[in-house]
């Protein structure tokens, strides 16, 4: 057992040792909520934080990510003068960076999102770089969100599987668990002292507190099986979708959320092509160039959201739902969309047809 | 009366307009007055309710009125609503709609703009006595809305049904727009300093266009991408040149009636944009948008005494 302990006292001075080998990151107080951020020299994550509005994506997919900078050439306007354009990459140096206090489905969420930046088919510099060289230092959640639901989505409040460090609040200290080399090398660089027997026992009860409070979402079991057009086409999804008003709210706080679009700012003949952010909920996402939009209706966008999250990702990865239950969408939701009554009405339409079949 | 006491009258208020809510709805879906009735009904949150479009009896009971229901139904007024109530039948739709003071002026503002026709819409009208702030109640605050505070219309000013008897309008003489003028006061650094501030959490989610009732342009400024108009990225330029011209776009129209503030997920003040053209058309042409179904919005018509300072 690699039982690990920092007092809270001493949680500046071990990160101010290890931010020698390593740039840090954690949750730090923003406006009336928490974000994560880099932090700068002495600057200490506000360990104390329940939850940040927007997911720790962005230190691995920032919202707007310049991909090169390109300068139109000169040209003297003869025939034939077509000077070749200058294209420069961004430069790109990513130091190991430890993110302090990430929590446990976070930090699952960013191994959702490397299945689809790091495919067989092409691996994503910008992603696969940051995060090779991120070191993650879990926090779990001792008291997870009434709308957290992790624990059911596959991960959950003590989840050790995407860690390399997992601790966890016990008072006057922060005890914890070295799970990955990664993490002893930062434990190292870090000084963490190591921790007893007793603070194993501690760890497991606290453990075995947050799993119990932790809720079990309805489930989505039947989704699975299920036939993608007989969910697809089922009667709810209109009426479910209702209150929704198809903004981004959802899409951009939800740490498996990945869809980005590409633009190109150019001005006076030096441009940069970035690449952003985009939402599924948005009419412009799936505007074609013809004019033609498959997804014209506000309950498409909805529905499409809701199939990729909870039966197109699973179909695909077999790495079970795209969402790591965080709860970010329900409570950030201004039409009061609650994913868990979605999957539910998912799982109930499979229900239906599956007994529809049986004979 | 203590706040304790004023909760538990407002309460009871709320459940008695709730249940006439209910029955008026039933009346109208089964005599077929209207093919739909757009009302809130309980959100999975206690602090939340969610739009939704009643069709049965069944459906009437589960709408619901509450300090939280903040989003403005009006939004919700659209063409492809208006088709789909009437889906299957030989005539234009007509839908009931839940409205506040705030929501039904927002729909005097939806007529005169020719959004849809008075005859299409039944309005069952709700004196309201004001939304609980939802950024104050994930802190354990009860605090009312910002712009409940300086409604000037709790009433509603069109109605075909009212649900509830008329409370009464707030103090008018009352400084309505202290805020306004705190800004207005500030020295141009601090004032860039400040709005620079308010916006930096902007993530470009679009709820608040999407919450409010006078954004229903087919394609928005920000969308337009042949070529793009607006820069995307969250970089400050781009960011403010949103808010601001969204702003603008809706002077003379804006009921302050909060849906964009309750909505926003970073919970951005950004009515502070809107209430100085509110402030401005009060003052310039002596309008309060949506309070006057005779009159057209303030910026939507031209006369004589207009105040013309501004041109130099």
């Amino acid at each position: 057992m690699n039982m690990i302990r920092v007092t809270k006292q001493a949680v500046a001075t071990a990160l101010a040792k290890a931010s020698k080998s390593y740039a840090i990151a954690g949750p730090v107080k923003a406006g009336a909520g928490h974000e994560f951020r880099c932090l700068g020299q002495g600057q200490v994550p506000d360990l104390e934080y329940t939850h940040t509005r927007l997911s720790p994506k962005s230190l691995l997919f920032p919202q707007a990510e310049p991909m090169f900078h390109f300068k139109l050439p000169e040209t003297t306007g003869e025939p034939g003068d077509t000077p070749p354009a200058f294209l420069e990459a961004e430069s790109f140096k990513e130091a190991p960076l430890a993110v302090v206090g990430l929590r446990p489905w976070d930090a699952r969420a960013l191994d959702l999102l490397k299945l689809n930046f790091d495919s067989p088919d092409y691996t994503d510099p910008f992603f696969i770089k940051r995060y090779n060289a991120m070191v993650r230092v879990g926090l779990a959640d001792i008291h997870p969100d009434p709308e957290n639901f992790s624990l059911a989505a596959g991960s959950g409040p003590f989840d050790e599987a995407s860690v390399d460090i997992l601790l966890a609040d016990a008072g006057d200290a922060f005890i914890g668990k070295v799970i990955t080399g990664k993490g002893r090398d930062f434990a190292g660089a870090a000084g963490f002292e190591p921790g007893s027997p007793d603070d194993a026992k501690a760890f497991a009860a606290l453990k075995a507190a947050a799993e119990k409070e932790a809720d079990i979402l309805p489930a989505c079991d039947r989704i699975n099986d299920a036939d993608t057009l007989d969910l697809y086409h089922a009667d709810f999804w209109e009426a479910a979708a209702f209150s929704c008003i198809n903004c981004g709210a959802c899409t951009f706080a939800c740490p498996t959320c990945w869809c980005f679009d590409i633009q190109d700012e150019v001005n006076q003949g030096k441009g940069v092509r970035l690449r952003l952010w985009d939402s599924c909920m948005t009419d412009l996402y799936s505007a074609h160039a013809s004019g033609h939009n498959p997804r014209e209706k506000g309950f498409q966008r909805f529905r499409n959201r809701f199939m990729h999250k909870l039966k197109y990702f699973p179909d695909k990865y077999g790495a079970g739902i795209m969402c790591v239950g965080c709860g970010r969408c329900i409570t950030q939701c201004p039409g009061g969309i609650d994913i868990r009554e979605v999957m539910a009405a998912m799982n109930a339409a499979a229900a239906t047809v599956q007994q529809e079949v049986s004979p | 009366m203590t706040t304790a006491t004023k909760e538990r009258a407002e309460n009871a208020l709320q459940e008695k307009i709730q249940e006439k809510i209910r029955g008026i709805a039933a009346t109208l879906l089964e005599n077929g007055t209207v093919d739909a009735v757009i009302g809130y009904s309980r959100g999975s949150l206690s602090h939340m309710t969610r739009a939704i479009m009643a069709k049965t009896r069944e459906d009437a009971q589960k709408l619901v009125f509450n300090s939280h229901c903040r989003m403005n139904l009006a939004a919700y007024l659209t063409p492809e609503l208006m088709e789909k109530a009437c889906a299957g039948k030989d005539r234009a739709g007509k839908v009931a709609v839940v409205a506040k003071g705030c929501d039904s002026r927002n729909m005097v503002i939806q007529i005169q703009e020719n959004r849809y026709a008075r005859d299409q819409v039944h309005i069952i009208g709700v004196p309201c006595t004001g939304m609980l702030d939802k950024a104050a109640l994930a802190r354990g605050v009860e605090q009312e809305q910002a712009n409940c505070a300086t409604c000037i219309r709790r009433n509603p000013v069109i109605h075909d049904d009212l649900a509830g008897d008329p409370v009464p309008e707030t103090d008018p003489d009352k400084d309505r727009f202290a805020d306004v003028a705190k800004i207005e006061a500030m020295a141009p650094p601090e004032k860039a300093a400040f709005f620079d501030d308010l916006v930096s959490g902007c993530t470009r989610c679009y709820a608040c266009r999407n919450a409010c009732p006078l954004c229903y342009c087919p394609t928005c400024f920000v969308d337009e991408a042949r070529p793009q108009w607006v820069g995307k990225t969250v970089d400050p330029t781009d960011v403010m040149t949103y808010h601001l011209v969204r702003a603008f776009h809706d002077a003379g129209r804006c009921t302050d009636c909060g849906a964009c503030e309750a909505a926003c997920p970073m919970d951005i003040p950004m009515r502070h944009f809107t209430r100085k053209t509110i402030r401005d058309t009060v003052t310039a042409f002596g309008c309060e948008a949506g309070t006057d179904p005779d009159k057209r919005p303030a910026l939507d018509r031209f006369e004589l005494k207009d105040p013309e300072g501004f041109i130099r």
